[in-house]
């Protein structure tokens, strides 16, 4: 796991995690690791966000989601993009990752085994639903930017993959 | 305003708007659902780079330009991609071999672009890079599947390359803003690239099966602003709803 220095002031964290992905509303911003900062300044809420992908429709939304939240408590919020240092999928918490599997998403593998299950060669990703590794890959890009399409050879059923980042 | 700066920043914004437009044109599109998905998917991506570079130079013109303006509101002679993108989707295997032919020269332009002197672009060229990494693999993987297919793939991707390798070379030329970028740090040297590039394009090819073209005849202009009569119409749909509906938001 990539240790990077996160600035989050504890008091904001139960608001910053009411928001999720509007893509994934079952993973909160927090779990994503997109929230690079957030702190009180002058009685203003500044949060830094990061994109996942750089095309990501969904920051726009998630920066308009912080800014309502913090609205609905009375107070001001500001959000910042940030693309330094870039996003990865490490960042994803044990947490994220459960929730992830749970709606039907294999969580990302490391690079590594990542590149080698891509690449169709290694049956490494687990399928969501039955568990089984027996899978195979049938498109490199999936429904949204970070997800690959996969097809369990057991149980038959397609899923998502979260690709490495 | 830096004026350098915000011309090299466009000259490398203008080739991901030029191309992620032309991959978008697959949507729905596509020989395949899955590879209909893909291209659109690596024009999403491509189009999300072109927002962190446009919004930087929106920052550096310093007027009320924004990243809309810049991206909508030029004539064709105003953007400075090289002419390799703008080629149409004549079949898939020209979509690939267009692909293909600009990620590995991407690839190569960003792992470089990260040591820039500019945070700003070496901040962009960080995280680009992850995204094309996934590009080059997709339309390697599919020169490699058409080239070494069937007798009728082959051709096809032998003919797309052959067509396509004219607009290679300008990938390496450098306009005045490109060389005094260079010059302080901030920009990639695209000579010094040249030969890993022909290097590691010649082995895939010949992984794939696909024969190096001989020609040594090569077009250029797209970097000065001539191009080819392909970017006026690409240009037409691409800024259709400002020209029809100035200032409309979504």
């Amino acid at each position: 796991m990539t240790t990077v220095e996160q600035n989050i002031d504890q008091t904001l964290i139960s608001i910053l995690e009411q928001v999720s992905d509007p893509e994934i509303p079952v993973l909160s911003i927090m779990d994503m690791g997109v929230v690079r900062s957030a702190i009180i300044k002058n009685n203003i809420v500044e949060v830094e966000i990061t994109p996942t992908y750089s095309g990501c429709p969904a920051m726009d939304v998630i920066g308009d989601d912080i800014i309502a939240a913090f609205s609905a408590i009375g107070k001001k919020a500001n959000v910042e993009l940030i693309l330094s240092p870039a996003w990865t999928t490490d960042w994803i918490t044990s947490k994220g990752r459960k929730a992830l599997e749970d709606y039907g998403i294999a969580a990302p593998l490391n690079a590594i085994a990542d590149k080698e299950a891509l690449l169709g060669d290694k049956k490494l990703v687990k399928c969501t639903n039955c568990g089984s590794t027996n899978t195979k890959v049938v498109s490199q890009f999936g429904s949204t930017a970070c997800k690959a399409l996969f097809k369990c050879e057991t149980c038959e059923e397609p899923f998502d993959y979260f690709k490495c980042l | 305003m830096k004026e350098n700066l915000y011309k090299y920043i466009l000259g490398i914004a203008d080739n991901s708007l030029i191309l992620g437009q032309r991959m978008g044109e697959l949507c729905g599109h596509g020989p395949s659902l899955e590879t209909d998905i893909a291209c659109t998917n690596i024009s999403l991506d491509l189009f999300g780079q072109v927002r962190s570079y446009f919004q930087y130079a929106a920052k550096i013109a310093g007027d009320k330009r924004t990243e809309d303006d810049i991206a909508m509101l030029r004539k064709e002679r105003e953007y400075k991609n090289v002419l390799l993108v703008e080629q149409p989707n004549t079949n898939f295997a020209y979509t690939i071999g267009r692909q293909f032919l600009f990620d590995v020269y991407h690839l190569a332009f960003l792992t470089e672009l990260q040591k820039s002197n500019d945070f700003t672009l070496s901040a962009i060229a960080k995280k680009c890079i992850k995204e094309v990494s996934y590009h080059v693999r997709f339309s390697t993987d599919w020169v490699k599947r058409l080239g070494d297919g069937t007798s009728e793939s082959n051709e096809k991707m032998q003919e797309a390359i052959n067509d396509l390798w004219t607009y290679t070379d300008e990938l390496f030329h450098q306009t005045e803003a490109d060389k005094a970028m260079v010059s302080e740090s901030i920009g990639v040297d695209v000579i010094k690239l040249k030969e890993a590039y022909y290097k590691r394009v010649n082995d895939l090819l010949e992984e794939a099966t696909l024969e190096i073209p001989e020609s040594k005849w090569f077009q250029k202009g797209g970097k000065e602003g001539v191009h080819t009569e392909h970017l006026g119409y690409l240009l037409s749909d691409l800024q259709y709803m400002q020209r029809a509906y100035p200032n409309m938001e979504w």
